[in-house]
């Protein structure tokens, strides 16, 4: 059986962001890129399904520019089995990256693919639904595991107040969320191997944006906080402050 | 000039999920289109009972879609239902709520209608007619100013971050049968777990208090719980990531990078470090209070008011002492 994962190359969730002289981008000097951490989880999941099979493959899409090559080899090194890079430069407007995944794998026989709930760079939680619809298949988001059955995936999601069991038809797209495994580390010989697996690079299929970013802001910095005092006496003076100045209480 | 369409979800059977922040949002966003705002419910036999809840929040219509088949969220039906609305509406701006709930739905309504989607947004502004929207990026670490050149104007807005402002009128309730197709669905809840009876999410909490690994062992737990109590209703536990890797919590109540975004009212961080990827889910708290007997962790840079000590010493007294406090006034 065959696995799809879609991942996002991202900057380092350590990254400190700073805004550069255009005031519409991000300054990229000196930032390290990972993939993006629950895209991770769903490169995981995809692994522990194809190993539970014991046959298939898991593939590895993305769109971006050629550096994205980079993360790639990441997921391969991890166990993936191919790769393919979309060339081009995704922007804020997620259906318009939707739609170009969609054009290049709408007519894919993969029963299962899989997306990250979210991307940590600009955390819009939606590129993998759209893609579901635009190419015809179910959905479930944020799933933290999942078991197949037949021609149905078996669906752990967490929502407010509760977790859910769902099932849904395959083909299928699922959104994976932090769940109970770990991303693997890749082995020496995991990325020895990584170099001569297949990663091929195609140039994106465009779909226009209609997303403009006006400007972008740090935000404020947090007024310096003060330390109360030392230790349980300090406890009827944070209280008083609680109540007097901060009126949370 | 437009009108402005709310979609309010139910949970549990009652109108949840910041809904009166959604439609005095959406009615503020009315205003400046020069429209009305509108809102939506969908449930089962019955949803229109809670529904005149809403009418005081600035909606002049409350439409109130009840169908058996939608009394649980159902991802397909819901889409379907409401994107046909749309279609006859003729809105300028769609909102609803950045919840688990909303996650899902927004981003398969934008697909549907062929229109991009702004999620989890801080503010909203009408600027020559369109819809302008600002939202948190890279966890917080920067706010993105974003134009959407499409109509309607697709947004979720991410909960507690608008005011839920009243207005005199009274909008009036009706109610309608959606049709459905349940038998084209493909995704179905074979189980639904809830949480401990009345427990309250931390997406959804006004205050939260939140435990680290400096609470050394599950079992400690009680003492973080009778602080919830002491605070009152609306308080949600929640827990940094070390504690949840180490099974001592469950995910659900993660703050941070790979947990949840909160933005309460009142933060009371515990026994936490402060790490980067923890702070990015909850540095927009409105007030931080931070115990540590750490006085260098991270954690204080962002604190409003910090104790230092040790934790086990300051946390029976603070309940008590907020607890006296509640009974007295
Ligand atoms: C990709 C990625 C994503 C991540 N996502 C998240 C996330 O979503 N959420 C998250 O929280 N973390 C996340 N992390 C992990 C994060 O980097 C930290 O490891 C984690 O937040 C630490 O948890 P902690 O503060 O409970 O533990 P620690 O860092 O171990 O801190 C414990 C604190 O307790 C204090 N303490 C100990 N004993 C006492 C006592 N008796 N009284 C008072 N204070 C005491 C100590 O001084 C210390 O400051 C992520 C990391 C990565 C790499
Ligand atoms: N440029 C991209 N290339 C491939 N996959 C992507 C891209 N952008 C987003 N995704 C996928 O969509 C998920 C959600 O992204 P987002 O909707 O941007 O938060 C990510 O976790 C990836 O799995």
């Amino acid at each position: 059986m065959r696995t799809i994962v879609c991942l996002k190359r991202v900057p380092d969730t350590e990254t400190r962001i700073r805004v550069d002289a255009s005031g519409v981008r991000i300054d990229t000097a000196g930032v390290k890129y990972v993939v993006s951490p629950y895209d991770e989880y769903a490169i995981e999941l995809a692994l522990r399904a194809k190993e539970g099979a014991g046959l298939g493959e898991v593939d590895l899409v993305t769109f971006g520019d050629a550096s994205a090559q980079e993360a790639l080899r990441k997921g391969l090194a991890m166990g993936a089995d191919s790769a393919l890079l979309l060339v081009g430069e995704p922007d804020m407007d997620g259906l318009a990256t939707a739609k170009t995944l969609a054009s290049e794998l709408k007519e894919s026989d993969a029963p299962l693919i899989l997306f990250g709930a979210k991307a940590a760079d600009d955390d819009q939680q939606q590129v993998g639904p759209m893609f579901a619809v635009l190419t015809g298949r179910a959905c479930v988001t944020g799933v933290s595991t999942f078991t197949l059955e037949g021609d149905k995936a078996i669906c752990h999601r967490e929502v407010e107040g509760g977790t859910e069991v769902v099932e849904v038809g395959l083909p299928a797209v699922l959104t994976i969320t932090k769940g109970p495994h770990d991303p693997r580390i890749a082995s020496l010989k995991g990325i020895m191997a990584a170099k001569k697996k297949p990663l091929v690079e195609k140039a994106a299929q465009l779909h226009p944006s209609r997303m403009r970013v006006h400007a972008l802001r740090e935000p404020a910095a947090r007024p310096a906080g003060r330390i109360v005092g030392q230790g349980p006496d300090a406890v009827p003076e944070l209280v008083r402050l609680l109540r007097e100045e901060a009126k949370a209480i | 000039m437009a009108d402005v369409l709310a979609f309010v979800e139910r949970r549990i059977g009652r109108i949840g999920g910041s809904a009166f922040e959604v439609v005095a949002t959406a009615s503020r966003v009315a205003r400046a289109m020069g429209g009305s705002a509108h809102a939506l419910v969908l449930g089962g036999a019955g949803a229109s009972a809670g529904a005149a809840e809403l009418a005081h929040f600035g909606a002049v219509t409350i439409a109130v879609g009840e169908h058996d088949a939608l009394s649980e969220y159902s991802p397909e039906g819901y889409a379907s239902v409401i994107v046909e609305l749309v279609r006859q509406g003729g809105y300028g701006a769609v909102l609803l709520s950045a919840t688990a709930l909303g996650r899902d739905l927004a981003p398969r309504l934008a697909a549907l209608l062929d229109v991009p989607l702004a999620t989890d947004a801080t503010g909203i502004e009408v600027v020559e007619g369109r819809v302008r929207i600002e939202r948190p990026i890279y966890s917080g670490k920067a706010f993105a100013q974003l134009d959407l050149d499409a109509t309607p104007a697709l947004v979720s807005i991410r909960p507690n971050a608008f005011p839920a402002m009243e207005s005199a009128a009274a909008g009036a309730v009706s109610t309608f049968t959606p049709q459905v197709d349940p038998s084209a669905w493909r995704v179905r809840v074979l189980e639904r777990k809830g949480a401990a009876e009345g427990a309250v999410d931390v997406s959804e909490a006004t205050v939260i208090v939140s435990g680290g690994r400096g609470m050394k062992d599950p079992s400690n737990w009680h003492l973080l719980e009778a602080l919830r109590d002491a605070l009152g209703t609306g308080v949600a536990l929640g827990a940094s990531r070390a504690v949840v890797d180490a099974g001592w919590r469950s995910h659900a109540e993660q703050v941070g990078q790979t947990g949840k975004t909160v933005a309460p009212k009142l933060y009371v961080a515990v026994g936490i470090s402060g790490a980067i990827q923890h702070l990015a889910g909850m540095r927009t708290a409105k007030t931080i209070v931070a115990i540590n007997r750490d006085a260098d962790a991270p954690i204080f840079a962002v604190a409003d008011y910090g104790i230092v000590g040790d934790l086990f010493e300051i946390l029976p007294r603070l309940s008590a002492e907020i607890a006296a406090l509640k009974a007295g006034s």
